[in-house]
């Protein structure tokens, strides 16, 4: 099953969606809270409240922090490591603004503790022009100008980013299901649907 | 005398073009820093502790236990003992501290003593409203009573209504501020480069220059960011008082609540016609509020203003609710929502198509051909004839369709603005303003009108903005500022180019008004062989770069940007009468704006307004609770946006053409931004055969409109 689509057993498998994309982060947090911790730290062991020394493996690199354990991973991210592609809107899990992919999984990062998010493998936006490569979507965005102030656009490329790892040729629907949990105030859905189906394009034929 | 007049549209080389926004590549790859990204040595985070009481008194205030915390590192006291709040939301303290967290848990631990007042929240009702609605004077036009007794007149009367909408900017207001000395660095999230410093030095009693402002990007403002605000303030005090950079930005139930409102409008409505459908009279009864100050009176009856007899009454309600900021068009959203409905239900009366109703009206409007190019045009790409019928979709099943129409106008002329163009000796050019891009793409623009004026590639002009150091230029709001920045750039480009033509005269041995700059050449008109390029005239200078200045005059903007853009939009919608949900099946705008510079940046422009008009249409409103005084969907859970999959299929054309092109630039933000709601609701009175009264058509609106009260119990 793939990691994207929501665990529950007999029931259908559907695309992408807010629903599923909610279920997906549940899961994640969950799986993160058991898979991560060493086992040698099995029994039951309290963290804080103070602040705690973590180490993050975010875009390849290990990068460390002492935050508090009620940080989110996006302020870890944003205050403390100044990776600030991620963008905070609603702050809780609703507008897909701090969309990252996690473990495989597109996720919000408001809605993840720092602490939790040790051990995985974190993508954010800005490894899609890491080491001199560039990532079809970024340019498709352009192209479609799926952008206007731009706030929310990280989080769209990411949500985008996540759906073509998991469907690298998706239907307009699929692409209207897979970012159906990122908002915009400005109004770019329009250039949004035609970047992400020309990327998808781009990355068959390229 | 330079000419400064747009080259003919036949000539043109950039202007026109469908240009890729040049911020495009930073904004998708999350490499461009907008003020709340913005980060400095030892900075401190800063968060608002707001009233939860509508209407009080504060009796006492005690941070001391806040103070003691370790961490906090300073606390300003917004309202002292004795301060009447006026609204939920209104700030109390500012905090200071190492962590947002630590600053949270302070805000936490003050203490306020408030004595509770009695609040007004909701003016649904004006009959509640009591001392707390103001009438204007009445304003009578002809002689309205006795056309509504005519006989052979048709007469309709209606409720109509449109809600508080807040602007639930992404990127929330506040800023970044540090004090360095005398000095004041400041990272605002603004539509204001030139004039919030000066708005933040009248607040602390310093001279605007001590005050820096850098902007680069800002996360959506929509009319709502304009000054320094209380918060940027005491954000400045805290870092004198600290010595640190202070990063204070609301958090999103503050940004919700007083980030600020577009007010509301309501009104009853009695509009009557002859029986051919000519409009006679019009009356409304009509309300407002936009919080303490309550709300002045749409423009009504919108773009039909020369109904011939006419009675207006209206009320501004004053709420104990945050307080009203522009919004994308004040009042014509409101304006249109009230108007075009009663005109469509009349319509319906008079068993006419309402395209039609329009469209025979339409001399009632200040430019008819205009609007009825518009509206057929439109009606084109809606497919009007296949999907019209009466009023109510009387096809079997459960899924009704219909169709509605809305229009705008807007004025849009270009604001003051100031550019420095200057030209490099190794043929480098920078244009700079105190402007910023809210997401318009003006950075874009101004590139594109330096390069068409200097002949060169837009790649090859530095377009620098967000400063406030730079060249004074306006405030991005009314639909002004590509109006005004295009004028100033081509003023200050033309005048620079002026002057390296003198060079490039005196060495070709030519007159300098034979001269034109294009592809990258200065060359005898019409001659390319007679030419230097660019880049060898620009060596010329020696050592000595040209810097010129340009100026918009908005009273007197040469033709380069004029005024008067008009609008028509269609919806065709779906609603299911079982469950009440309605579905945008296409939304048509067809607009005009003058000269378009970037017909794909202005189209996006266009685009993104439809879409919030839809949301406006379908799912936004503020909801606020009589009992406690708040506001209960201050959130983006249950304060509706539209998503990708609720918008159906949009299709923008613009009006591009010679005779509007011979106006100048027009603005864009404010005229696609105001029909839509209008349109939504009128599609599923024909749809569903019934008037919803009140936007947004949401599913409980619409059930009640079709089965009363009772269905919802």
């Amino acid at each position: 099953m793939n990691d994207l689509e929501p665990k529950h057993p007999g029931k259908k498998k559907s695309a992408f969606s807010r629903r599923g994309f909610l279920q997906g982060v549940g899961a994640g947090t969950t799986a993160a809270g058991v898979l991560s911790v060493p086992a040698e730290a099995q029994a039951p062991k309290a963290i804080g409240p103070g602040a705690v020394p973590i180490t993050l493996t975010i875009n390849g690199k290990a990068m460390q922090a002492t935050v508090e354990p009620r940080v989110t991973l996006l302020d870890c991210m944003r205050h403390y490591m100044d990776l600030t592609g991620a963008k905070r809107v609603c702050d809780r899990g609703t507008c897909g603004a701090c969309t990252v992919i996690m473990g495989g999984k597109v996720i919000y990062a408001c809605s993840v503790l720092a602490i939790d998010a040790q051990g995985k493998q974190i993508e954010t936006i800005e490894n899609l022009t890491a080491s001199g490569k560039t990532h079809p979507l970024v340019p498709a965005f352009v192209k479609h100008d799926a952008q206007q102030c731009g706030y929310c656009t990280p989080g769209f490329v990411m949500a985008a980013k996540g759906l073509l790892d998991r469907t690298p040729s998706p239907s307009y629907d699929q692409v209207k299901d897979g970012l159906g949990g990122n908002l915009c105030r400005c109004g770019t859905y329009v250039g949004v649907r035609q970047a992400v189906l020309e990327a998808a394009k781009g990355g068959r034929n390229g | 005398m330079v000419d400064y007049s747009w080259p003919p549209m036949n000539k043109r080389r950039v202007i026109g073009q469908r240009l890729n926004r040049l911020d495009g590549p930073a904004k998708s790859s999350g490499k461009a820093k907008y003020p709340t990204d913005v980060q400095r040595p030892g900075l401190l985070h800063a968060v608002i502790l707001s009233s939860p009481h509508a209407h009080a008194r504060v009796r006492s205030i005690d941070i001391s236990a806040a103070q003691a915390m370790p961490g906090v590192e300073d606390i300003r006291v917004m309202s002292p003992a004795g301060t009447e709040i006026q609204w939920a939301g209104a700030e109390v303290a500012a905090i200071a501290a190492r962590t947002e967290e630590i600053a949270r848990d302070a805000a936490r631990a003050i203490k306020v003593d408030y004595e509770v007042l009695p609040h007004l929240v909701k003016e649904d009702d004006l009959a509640r409203a009591g001392n707390r609605a103001k009438a204007a004077g009445e304003q009578v036009t002809g002689d309205p009573d006795t056309v509504f007794r005519e006989s052979g007149v048709v007469v309709h009367e209606g409720s109509y209504s449109i809600p508080v909408i807040t602007h639930c900017c992404l990127e929330p207001h506040g800023s970044t501020i540090e004090y360095k000395g005398e000095k004041v660095e400041m990272w605002p999230s603004t539509q204001n480069v030139s004039g919030i410093g000066g708005d933040l030095a009248r607040s602390l009693n310093i001279p605007v220059t001590n005050v820096s402002v850098h902007m680069d990007y800002m996360g959506g403002g929509f009319g709502s960011k304009f000054p320094a605000d209380r918060w940027g303030t005491e954000g400045a005090n805290m870092s004198k008082k600290t010595g640190k950079a202070v990063k204070l930005y609301l958090d999103r139930r503050q940004e919700l609540t007083i980030g600020g409102v577009r007010p509301s409008a309501f009104a009853k409505v009695k509009i009557a016609a002859r029986r051919d459908g000519t409009i006679v009279a019009w009356q409304s009864e009509s309300w407002a509020t936009g919080g303490v100050g309550g709300g002045g009176m749409p423009p009504i009856p919108y773009v039909f203003t020369n109904i011939p007899n006419k009675r207006l009454n209206h009320s501004a309600v004053s709420l104990n609710a945050g307080g009203a900021r522009a919004w994308r068009a004040p009042n014509h959203a409101q304006a249109c929502a009230l108007t075009a409905t009663a005109m469509e239900d009349l319509a319906a009366k008079l068993n006419m198509d309402s395209l039609e109703f329009m469209l025979k009206n339409a001399n009632l409007t200040l430019r008819p051909e205009t609007y009825r190019a518009q509206l057929q045009k439109a009606a084109e790409l809606i497919e009007w004839k296949k999907y019209a019928h009466q009023r109510g979709d009387k096809t079997a099943g459960h899924i009704k369709q219909g169709l509605g129409i809305g229009f705008s106008t807007w004025g849009g002329a270009g604001h003051a603005s100031n550019c420095r163009a200057n030209i490099h000796p190794d043929g480098s050019v920078e244009v700079e303003l105190g402007s910023q891009d809210i997401g318009t793409a003006t950075r874009t623009a101004i590139a594109m009108v330096a390069a068409e004026t200097l002949g060169i590639p837009v790649e090859q002009v530095k377009v620098k903005i967000g400063e406030n150091s730079y060249p004074a230029s306006g405030a991005s709001g009314g639909s002004t500022t590509i109006g005004g920045v295009s004028s100033s750039t081509r003023k200050a480009a033309m005048n620079a180019l002026d002057k390296l033509m003198d060079v490039v005269a005196a060495s070709l041995n030519v007159p300098k008004d034979n001269l034109e700059a294009v592809d990258q050449r200065i060359q005898v008109k019409g001659n390319p062989d007679k030419a230097m390029t660019f880049k060898a005239a620009c060596q010329k200078l020696g050592v000595k770069s040209i810097s010129e200045m340009g100026t918009n005059d908005p009273k007197n903007p040469g033709g380069l940007n004029s005024q008067g853009a008009s609008g028509v939009q269609m919806a065709h919608v779906s609603v299911d009468i079982e469950t009440g949900v309605v579905r945008m099946n296409k939304f048509v705008a067809v607009q005009d704006c003058g000269l378009v510079v970037n017909p794909k940046t202005a189209e996006s422009q266009v685009y993104g307004a439809c879409i919030m008009n839809i949301c406006a249409g379908l799912m936004e409103e503020r909801v606020m609770d009589q009992i406690t005084g708040r506001v209960l969907n201050a959130d983006m859970e249950f304060y509706k946006l539209a998503g990708i999959k609720d918008i159906g299929e949009i299709v923008v054309h613009m009006d591009i053409t010679p005779e509007h092109d011979r106006k100048g630039i027009i603005g864009l933000g404010e005229p696609p931004a105001i029909a839509g709601p209008a349109a939504i609701s009128n599609a599923v009175a024909n749809a569903i055969g019934v008037r919803v009264p009140g936007l947004p058509m949401t599913p409980e609106r619409v059930l009640k409109a079709l089965y009363g009260e009772r269905s919802l119990a």
